[in-house]
């Protein structure tokens, strides 16, 4: 992110003079506009031909045509028949909505956009309208009368425009007395997209790169070594102790999987210094995989079919190495993949054993199935037991919120275990407001293969709740770090504070764990990963 | 547009029933060919709906958690919020279905012009929703009377209870007022607040005109034209026996009463108001946060296309080699 493309947004007051007051005529009229700065660019070719998936080909979603197969009304029409006969949720929530309206208000892109479209109720209405014409008599009889619709290519137009502007975070689905949740809707109208082969190639890239090269950025195996070497460099100038990057190990004791996020952009990879800093001093036996080498799974923006065949590679090489368990790192979307997808998916991990820590003996309970074990809830219990010196006065210079993402805290339910690690790195730490966190949290706005810049406009209108909470806890306690465990987050959330709440900086935790850990045998530290001063070392 | 078309069909269907009865002379259609019609299309209907819902797997556990997890034994889990046993999903859904633990949540948000947000309470949908829903379901209790001989004496305590402001003759209940005053908020919240009215269908406004149309032809026909009771019990109690009988003379609001329910009843399975069964089936509520503990079973896994580790060693052995990576074949 430059600053120059910030620069093209308007100051926050003009940006925000948007009404949340619906327009006169009804959203059935309104045809979608596909505006600069408010949509991704569509899926390249190559990519799909990669996956093999439907219909490659070049095409911008402002063409009249769209180039769609001739009979793509058929593939929807079996394709929504087929998914309502497998998902008991897509099928229910087709069904059950009374259109109350609690939602509207809560979706991160109503909020900042005011687009009558972006409330939950109306996103699922986008499908259901054509649920209703196809599959409902209510809706063959009466159709709009009924809220039916015909599908047209325009109905297909709007379906890109809008299950793109949704980042899948759940939130809606908290205050749903149904518990409707619109991840599922969009995770279904992007699943009939991908059909007509339409997708954004923000998540499609990824997802092609993964599948090929084990990681989202298509980093071979020997850029994969050739970047941790290099951050354990930097790890011995500054600390003076050499550490191991342990690769593709047989028989280690525990295979580490975390988004390649961590270690390709600042300040993910801080942080994942900061998780190899940890592993060496703990003496930990563990491997990195370069085949592995991802823990992030785009195949959860593109379909479920996608998210399984981009999971196999984590229990296949945990199998292939030999391991006993799994550790993943600070990571958003990973998380809902690996807590409510991979056993089911790819399981059972029959081969693996119950997770115990080789330091404090703990036995994760809450992992026995799964074996994969959270580095929060790992940390934590290390801390817990007091197998960690810490120094959080290193980190004094930095006054923390933390921000939790939509993942962990809605489809997971791990709020306590950051919170106490982060007490226990740093001495100042602030809450945001109540409903600006835990499982009311609010998505950085570019979550769910939506962080891309030419989508700039809709992800700080998406971003702007969370900026304006940064915003209040900046101004009231002096907030400079916004703290995170999502590697999207730590992309996406820069230009969010940036924009709403200048000044303030965006942390992994394992990032502040490291400044505040105490190594055995280091040399007096002067700076922290960043390379600025600590505390009480300026010039 | 769907307001409109509500309201003139409720209308129509007052009309229909006052005509039938008074002009026509149709006790025997709608006192009981309609009511035994329509009592039949809603069981049959609900439970083909319910059966059409539960004939759908759920592949995934997709709970949405509200609260924390249980993971670490000092970390206090949050067993409602997010349930890691069938207890807790228990005590989740009895929340959520008897006093709308969801809703109750519910914020508002406004917009300030700094640009800045401000979040605010919303109780009063939470509270207007748990007092129709309540209050209806006192109603449908108490009535029940009209069905029993002898009416068992909890049912008459209920009653007293329900009254127990005793005024007017016969007194008034206090659930019907409550009905009726929470379903009139519910409608006037769908018109005047612009996101909702926008989001309004006809399928939203028929059930609470349909509502309101039985709660005031009940109302006006207990207080106002009084109808013969005794009467009423007779034709009630002829329905549930299977002896149905027509008495002379029952008045025709009832018959307007007796025909909007019965719509009701009718039009329950082709709506939303079907959200009463399924409340109870919805995967993000149902369903316990314990999905590393306990693996869920996807009855219709299918295998994929992956790239096995081979192929990828295949591509990359020469490079991995070159960087002193490990691989199986040299």
């Amino acid at each position: 992110m430059s600053s120059s493309e910030l620069s093209n947004i308007p100051e926050p007051d003009e940006f925000m003079r948007i009404a949340h007051k619906p327009p006169r005529s009804g959203w059935m009229d309104i045809p979608v506009v596909f505006k600069p700065g408010t949509y991704c660019f569509p899926a390249k070719a190559k990519n799909l031909k990669i996956l093999g998936m439907p219909n490659p080909r070049e095409w911008s979603p402002t063409d009249e045509d769209w180039k769609l197969p001739e009979n793509w009304r058929e593939i929807i029409r079996e394709g929504f028949k087929d998914r309502l006969d497998k998902y008991r949720s897509f099928k229910l929530f087709m069904d059950i909505c009374v259109r109350c309206g609690a939602c509207a208000d809560k979706c991160h892109f109503f909020i900042g956009s005011g687009d009558p479209k972006n409330m939950p109720v109306l996103r699922a209405e986008l499908l259901r309208s054509v649920y209703r014409k196809d599959f409902t008599l209510g809706g063959k009889l009466m159709g709009r009368l009924a809220g039916a619709r015909e599908l047209t290519p325009d109905v297909i137009k709007e379906w890109f425009y809008y299950f793109y502007q949704c980042t899948e975070c759940r939130r809606c689905s908290v205050f749903c007395p149904y518990g409707i949740d619109t991840a599922e809707i969009t995770m279904m109208g992007r699943e009939l997209l991908h059909l007509l082969g339409l997708g954004i190639n923000w998540a499609m890239e990824p997802v092609a790169n993964c599948f090929r090269t084990g990681n989202h950025l298509g980093i071979q195996p020997h850029g994969f070594k050739d970047t941790l070497e290099f951050f354990a460099e930097d790890i011995e100038n500054i600390t003076g102790i050499k550490i191991d990057v342990p690769l593709n190990k047989k028989g280690a004791e525990i295979l580490f999987v975390t988004p390649s996020g961590d270690y390709f952009g600042d300040p993910g990879t801080y942080t994942c210094m900061g998780y190899m800093m940890l592993f060496h001093e703990l003496g930990l036996d563990y491997t990195w995989s370069t085949y592995a080498s991802e823990g992030g799974n785009f195949g959860l923006f593109t379909s479920h079919e996608m998210i399984k065949r981009l999971n196999a590679k984590i229990y296949a090489e945990a199998k292939r190495l030999g391991v006993k368990w799994i550790l993943g790192g600070e990571c958003g979307h990973m998380w809902r993949v690996m807590h409510q997808y991979m056993d089911t998916m790819n399981g059972p991990a029959d081969f693996l054993e119950m997770p115990t820590s080789p330091i404090t003996g703990t036995r994760f309970e809450n992992t026995k199935s799964t074996k994969m074990v959270h580095i929060m809830e790992f940390t934590a219990d290390l801390i817990r037991h007091n197998k960690l010196r810490l120094d959080p006065g290193r980190n004094n210079n930095l006054i923390v919120t933390f921000h939790d993402s939509c993942n962990p805290a809605r489809a997971m339910g791990i709020i306590e275990e950051p919170r106490y690690v982060i007490r226990n790195v740093c001495n100042h730490f602030y809450e945001m407001p109540e409903n600006t966190i835990k499982e009311q949290t609010f998505c950085c706005g570019g979550g769910a293969g939506l962080g891309t810049d030419e989508n700039l406009d809709m992800r700080l209108r998406g971003g702007f709740p969370r900026g304006n909470a940064v915003r209040y806890v900046q101004e009231k306690y002096g907030v400079n770090r916004l703290a995170c465990m999502c590697a999207i987050d730590r992309a996406t959330l820069i230009p969010v504070c940036d924009y709403w709440a200048p000044g303030v900086l965006v942390t992994g935790i394992h990032e502040m764990v490291a400044n505040a850990l105490v190594m055995k045998g280091e040399k007096e530290r002067t700076t922290n990963l960043r390379g600025e001063p600590l505390p009480g070392k300026e010039e | 547009m769907g307001l409109w078309f509500s309201l003139f069909a409720v209308v129509i269907l007052t009309f229909v029933v006052f005509m039938g009865v008074e002009m026509g002379k149709l006790h025997f259609l709608f006192g009981l060919v309609v009511p035994y019609a329509a009592f039949a299309t809603f069981i049959v209907g609900v439970i083909s709906r319910v059966v059409g819902w539960a004939r759908s797997p759920v592949p995934f556990r997709i709970t949405t958690t509200c609260g924390q997890q249980k993971s670490l034994p000092w970390i206090k889990a949050d067993n409602i919020e997010s349930p890691h046993n069938t207890l807790g999903v228990i005590a989740r859904m009895a929340l959520e279905v008897l006093l709308f633990r969801s809703l109750f949540r519910n914020t508002k948000v406004e917009l300030k012009n700094d640009p800045r947000l401000v979040y605010g309470g919303a109780k009063w949908l939470w509270l207007a929703g748990l007092a129709f829903h309540w209050s209806f379901l006192v109603i449908l209790i108490r009535h029940l009377r009209f069905f029993t001989e002898p009416v068992p004496r909890l049912l008459g305590l209920f009653a007293g209870i329900d009254g127990v402001f005793e005024i007017g003759v016969p007194v008034l209940y206090i659930s019907g007022l409550i009905m009726l005053v929470s379903v009139t908020y519910l409608f006037l919240r769908r018109v005047f607040i612009p996101q909702v009215r926008y989001i309004s269908l006809a399928a939203d406004y028929f059930p609470l005109f349909l509502i309101i149309g039985v709660g005031l032809s009940g109302l006006l026909m207990r207080h106002f034209f009084k109808v013969d009771i005794f009467k009423v019990k007779e034709l009630a109690m002829g329905l549930v026996s299977f002896h149905p009988l027509i008495p002379e003379g029952i008045g025709i609001p009832f018959y307007i009463h007796l025909f909007l329910v019965s719509v009701l009843l009718a039009y329950f399975p082709f709506s939303k108001l079907m959200h009463l069964g399924g409340v109870f089936l919805s995967p993000t509520r149902n369903l316990a946060n314990n999905n590393r503990m306990k693996r869920h079973v996807n009855p219709w896994n299918y295998p994929v296309k992956v790239h096995t580790y081979e192929e990828y060693e295949d591509e990359f052995r020469d490079k991995m080699k070159a960087a002193g990576i490990p691989v199986e074949k040299e």
